[in-house]
Formats: structure tokens, C-alpha cells, sequence
């Protein structure tokens, strides 16, 4: 049996030992508080958050995430980054010098692109910026998509998880905050990256992961490099 | 799961599907030739005279079965009468819709039927009461629970699998409760043509970037009991009999594995 996080369910009230209720909990009484999600309790010195299971993506200024473009105006670039609403990518926000009218020449329909959310309104309009260090339009590789409440399992601490998996499988990974992530490399390698990401994915909640990801990754390289020798 | 259900497929995952195809796999590793990994639960719904879940990589369809006592259709007297029907269900996939069935759900339910029909995996001369008063009528009425590309497949493997456990309720008019009487099992096996390539059982992106869809339902003496050419697009004649070929081989092995 592998270890789990505790799991807790909506209306579940929770016992923060000190810390400060942060992210998934409500006020359900005088100094009590209550699970808001279906998710794992994650528990800090200082915080206690609920991180849910599953859940949309909801744009937060400033993050990084992966978005197809799905339509083109006259100035601008629709862009689907798995969020309920649309976003939109301006003319002035791309590095390159474009005219109205000719954006196709530099992203077309159907391209992902790596950019970050510029701002968000009241209403739920975003706009995403390319002007950054890394962000560009993507090309080659592949798109695999998780629940974006799973991105920081992937990510892991400070990137611990994603480095190890780029190094052992020794591909190129991008991961989007809105839960596409990039994959480019030799085929046999990103479909082992996809099958490691699978499992981050299915076993979030459960302790020791990286270790468990460590070894899975050496014994299937193992027999990766094995059977081109 | 976020998947692309504006229809637009993206250049990326087009030209890695591509890349892959020229090695000879799939973009899931599968070979050109392999269906995904299918589950049969027969008599799932256990009030229906029959039924059948299947799923089909992450497409999930359920059939039902319902036998009632009816009128014949005037110009076969002799013979019961098969319906079949399928919903797409709107939790299904985010551009189906609940209302009157749209052509994608019609021409699924035809080709279904034809498979069964055309095999004469019922014996519908059995199924008559009193000729051309009374006989009885086999609905199948097939639900998509889940769509991830290749419906008609898992939706005939469900409809067969249905009927093959259906009892037909004799009880209910004084006589005695029956299996539906079959004589064969006829399995379909879809392509879709991707490039120069012909993959089968294609997934949601594979049929969204393929150029033609061909379907041939075979039983098990190896003939062809339905076709249907789907999508935009055209297929040589080398294709056709490449498919053919393909079908009755893949189907086949099918029949043992889940049938045998």
C-alpha cells in the first residue's frame, strides 16, 4: 500500500493546528474552517491549503501556460488555454514587428504557443503577452494535457520532479500553469516522459513520489538503451 | 480533460502523428494494425432484456436491448423486426448536443445496424408470432457515454455483445422465455486514412486529421457483410482491398478475443 495525503471532502472540517487556512478553505464557524474541495490536504508550518482533484484553470496574472490559437482577427490572436473563457493575444505583445492584417505569416491556427497572462479583468477577459525571456510560439514535439491542480506535482519542489524527468529522459519539457504540458525529443523518450507524467498525474496524492518516479525512469531506461544496443 | 473540441487539431500534434506514422507506430505507441484495449461487460443494465458496456481506450458506449411484441412491416410478414438507435449523449463530448439526431448519430446507427442486419446475426424468421399479425421487435438502443474517436466499432462489439446475452420475453404472451436466436458474430473494424497510411480503430485525433474513414464488417466465414466509406476523401482501389484484407484479419482475432 503506498502512502497517501490525507483526502478530504467538501464540508469537511479541518484542524489547521495553528497554521493559517489559505487556499480551498471557507470560514464554517467562530475560528472554524472547512474543506471547499474534493482534494488532498497539504499542510505547511504556516498554511494549510486544500488542493482539489480536479478543477478548470482560471487565469492568474503573471503565469506561464501553453494556448492554441484557435481564431485570428484583424489584430489579434484568440488563443484556447483551457480556461473557461478565451484569451486574447495582442499585436503590440509579440516580439516581432507585424502588421495589422498579416498575422497569419507569424502564428497561424491550430499553433501553440508558450506565453504568459499579461492581465485579467472583472469580467474574465485576459490578454497573454509573448514579450518575455522563453516565451515563444511552439514547434515540434507534442502536447499532452493533466488537470491544471496537478501542475505543482509535476513541477514538483522548486522543479525537482520535471528537471529529473527531463534529464532521465533526456527530452525537452514545457509545462503550461493551465495543465498542457510540451514535450520534444526522440519518440521513445517522450513517450516515456508521457507515461511518467501519466503516473505523477494518477498518484498526486500520494507521499514519496519523485523517489518512485526515479526509479520507474531508471528501470525503463534501462531497457530502452538495452534494446538498441 | 481539456481536449480539442473546437476542431481545430493542432499543427503540433498533426505533425507529430505524422512523424510517428512514417516509423510505422501511432502517436500511443500502438502499431498500425491494433485496436486499444477494449473491456466487454455484458448484462450491464440488469432490468433490459440485454445489454452490453464497452469501452474502447477512453470512448465508453453502453447498448440495450428491448424485445416487444409487435406488427411486421407489410412486405416481410415473416420475419421480427430489428431497430437500432443511438444517442450521443452531451456529456459525451462538449459539441454534442441533446435534441433530434444529427447526422453523425444517424449515419453511426445505420452502419451498425447494417452489420447485424446484413450478417443475419438474428435470426429474425424466428422471432415471428403469428405471421403477419404478431412478431417480435429488437430495439438496440446504443448510448455514448464517452467519446474519444471510433464509435461505430465500440458500438457494434456492444450491440453484439448485447444481443448475444438478450432473452426474449416470451413469458409475457404465454409461452417460454428464449435467447434471441444467433448465428453468427459480426464484427466491424473502422480505418482512417492518414497520409499513405490506413490505421485502425483511429482515436479522436486520428480521425480528426484523417482523410477518409472506411468501415467493413466481416463475420466468420470471412465475408464482407457491410460497408461504409465515411468523411471527405477518397480511397484507391490498392486501399479498399488493403482494408478488406485488414478487417477480416483484425476482426478476426477480435472474434477470439472477446467472443472466443
Amino acid at each position: 500500500m503506498m502512502k497517501v495525503r490525507e483526502i478530504v471532502l467538501p464540508g469537511d472540517q479541518i484542524d489547521l493546528q495553528g497554521a493559517k487556512a489559505r487556499y480551498g478553505l471557507y470560514k464554517c464557524g467562530e475560528g472554524q474552517f472547512c474543506s471547499e474541495y474534493f482534494g488532498v490536504l497539504q499542510k505547511s508550518e504556516q498554511f494549510v491549503d486544500v488542493v482539489p482533484f480536479n478543477g478548470a484553470y482560471m487565469p492568474r496574472r503573471g503565469d506561464k501556460v501553453i494556448g492554441k490559437v484557435i481564431e485570428i482577427g484583424p489584430s489579434m490572436w484568440i488563443t484556447d488555454i483551457s480556461a473557461p473563457y478565451t484569451s486574447l493575444l495582442h499585436i503590440n505583445d509579440v516580439p516581432w514587428r507585424t502588421n495589422a492584417g498579416d498575422l497569419k505569416r507569424y502564428i497561424n491556427t491550430g499553433d501553440y504557443i508558450y506565453a504568459k497572462v499579461l492581465s485579467i479583468n472583472e469580467i474574465n477577459e485576459s490578454w497573454l503577452t509573448l514579450k518575455d525571456v522563453g516565451l515563444r510560439k511552439l514547434e515540434g514535439g507534442t502536447i499532452v494535457s493533466i488537470p491544471s491542480p496537478k501542475v505543482p506535482r509535476i513541477i514538483g519542489k522548486g522543479g525537482t520532479m520535471v528537471n529529473m524527468i527531463k534529464d532521465e529522459t533526456g527530452t525537452r519539457i514545457v509545462v503550461g500553469q493551465n495543465g498542457l504540458i510540451w514535450i520534444d525529443g526522440p519518440p521513445e523518450n517522450v513517450m516515456l516522459a508521457i507515461s511518467a507524467i501519466e503516473i505523477v498525474k494518477n498518484e498526486a496524492h500520494t507521499i514519496g513520489l519523485t523517489d518512485r518516479i526515479a526509479e520507474y525512469l531508471k528501470s525503463k531506461k534501462g531497457e530502452i538503451s538495452g534494446n538498441s544496443k | 480533460m481539456p481536449r480539442d473540441e473546437l476542431g481545430i487539431l493542432s499543427e503540433i500534434k498533426r505533425s507529430y502523428i505524422m512523424r510517428r506514422l512514417k516509423e510505422g507506430k501511432r502517436s500511443d505507441d500502438r502499431n498500425l494494425d491494433q485496436f486499444r484495449e477494449a473491456t466487454i461487460t455484458p448484462n450491464y443494465i440488469v432490468r433490459a432484456a440485454g445489454s452490453s458496456m464497452v469501452t474502447l481506450g477512453k470512448t465508453k458506449v453502453i447498448a440495450g436491448v428491448k424485445i416487444e411484441a409487435g406488427e411486421p412491416f407489410p412486405d416481410t410478414p415473416n420475419q421480427g423486426v430489428l431497430t437500432t438507435n443511438v444517442e450521443l449523449l452531451p456529456m459525451a463530448f462538449p459539441t454534442f448536443e441533446s435534441g433530434p439526431p444529427n447526422e453523425m448519430s444517424i449515419e453511426l446507427a445505420r452502419v451498425v445496424d447494417r452489420g447485424i442486419r446484413e450478417s443475419k446475426m438474428i435470426d429474425l424468421q424466428k422471432l415471428v408470432i403469428e405471421p403477419a399479425a404478431k412478431v417480435w421487435i429488437v430495439f438496440i438502443d446504443i448510448n455514448v457515454l464517452d467519446f474519444d474517436g471510433n464509435l461505430i466499432d465500440a458500438c457494434t462489439l456492444a450491440s453484439v455483445s448485447a444481443l448475444k446475452t438478450a432473452i426474449v420475453p416470451a413469458s409475457s404472451i404465454g409461452g417460454k422465455d428464449f435467447t434471441v436466436p444467433t448465428t453468427c458474430t459480426p464484427i466491424s473494424v473502422t480505418m482512417a486514412k492518414i497520409g499513405d497510411s490506413l490505421v485502425v480503430d483511429p482515436d479522436l485525433e486520428e480521425e480528426q486529421i484523417s482523410q477518409g474513414r472506411i468501415t467493413v464488417t466481416t463475420s466468420e466465414d470471412g465475408h464482407i457483410k457491410a460497408m461504409q466509406k465515411g468523411d471527405v476523401g477518397f480511397f484507391t482501389m490498392d486501399e479498399i482491398k488493403k482494408a478488406i484484407i485488414t478487417s477480416s484479419n483484425v476482426g478476426k482475432s477480435l472474434r477470439e478475443k472477446y467472443f472466443g
